[in-house]
């Protein structure tokens, strides 16, 4: 299974790095064009869920939301409102996610808190790709929503839903911690209603790179 | 208090730098000189080379988009006699915008040409390495000029 807009950077075979980034951009500049949908199909069909699955779901999504391990991934100002919310005053750890993992491989969530240029798209992209299953996005603030005040510059994506699915929405510019909070409270009740017993998983199924 | 760094006195600089290299200078006010391109290295080699100025320190390089005309704008320092220059040179060539590179006095200019050449397409020649910095290979145009088009 494939989502739309997620497509294999094919091989580049030029052996200048920075001519095999620049095409890398390119690539991407001219085949994000389009917002890859909201994952939130197996939030749908609560009537067809197999009742002895559901309990079973119940416990696995209750382990998952309650101990979801963000990647430690700030692009902008968005960051420090993300650090705030990770610290004492709004502590982030009474929600079950107090580690921010240094690594994609350990991480679970990835908070895209600021502004996304092109020349980073590539990299968030290998990162979610590295990211292991289930894994779930949050786009922090207007510029990862929608580019924001830069969404007419000639460096900056307008909005990360063009490389990577997003779950929850953040606004503000940039959002305050409360917000934050709100936004993973948001990707509770979804978590809440996921379920294994389908082969729509929630992530899309990138794992060809 | 003394101040950090003096102004630089630029008519008693100017003066000299004409004698040294008669018409070099294209304009001179209390604040900076301006220097013609293609004097500009001889001049910067000048300034750095006579113990008595001794601009052995690059500040910064930045270029400004007059519309009709490109300035490249440096600033040298003195840190011997903590003073501190504005260089200008003028480049009327649109098309195709070229100065001479002064990462053979200041190995600081290297970077901050490289920036100048990706935001203001001004090519430095004789530069060690002079592609785009900020921005990545292929992108088209030079977004700080006054007549990049935003979509």
């Amino acid at each position: 299974m494939g989502i739309e807009g997620i497509q294999k950077i094919g091989p580049i075979t030029v052996s200048d790095p920075d001519k095999a980034e620049g095409a890398e951009i390119e690539l991407m500049r001219r085949t994000c064009t389009e917002p890859i949908s909201d994952p939130d199909r197996w939030t749908e069909e609560d009537l067809r869920r197999n009742l002895l699955v559901t309990s079973l779901d119940t416990v696995i999504n209750w382990s998952r939301r309650a101990s979801i391990f963000p990647l430690n991934f700030g692009l902008a100002c968005c960051a420090f409102e993300m650090i705030a919310t990770a610290a004492s005053r709004f502590d982030i750890s009474r929600f079950g996610m107090e580690i921010f993992r240094p690594s994609p491989r350990q991480a679970d969530l990835m908070i895209v808190s600021g502004t996304l240029t092109w020349k980073m798209a590539p990299a968030l992209r290998r990162i979610y790709q590295q990211m292991a299953e289930p894994k779930w996005v949050i786009a922090m603030g207007s510029c990862a929503i929608s580019g924001g005040l830069f969404h007419n510059s000639y460096s900056v994506v307008p909005g990360v839903n063009l490389i990577v699915p997003v779950d929850v929405y953040v606004p503000g510019c940039p959002p305050r911690p409360e917000s934050l909070l709100s936004g993973v409270q948001a990707l509770y009740q979804k978590i809440k209603r996921q379920s294994i017993a389908k082969n729509d998983k929630p992530g899309p199924d990138t794992r060809d790179s | 208090m003394p101040r950090m760094t003096n102004p630089a006195p630029t008519q008693e600089i100017a003066d000299r730098l004409e004698r040294e290299i008669p018409g070099s200078v294209a304009e001179r006010t209390d604040q900076h000189i301006a220097v013609k391109p293609e004097a500009l290295l001889a001049v910067a080699s000048v300034l750095k080379n006579t113990p008595e100025l001794d601009f052995d320190y690059l500040n910064w390089a930045t270029a400004v988009d007059y519309s009709s005309h490109f300035m490249i704008v440096y600033n040298v320092v003195s840190l011997k006699n903590n003073l501190s220059l504005i260089l200008k040179a003028r480049c009327d060539n649109r098309q195709d915008p070229v100065v001479p590179s002064l990462t053979g006095l200041w190995k600081g200019a290297n970077l901050q040409e490289r920036e100048i050449f990706d935001l203001m397409g001004i090519r430095f020649e004789n530069h060690p390495n002079m592609k785009r910095v900020f921005l990545w290979d292929g992108f088209t145009g030079h977004p700080l000029r006054k007549d990049f088009a935003l979509k």
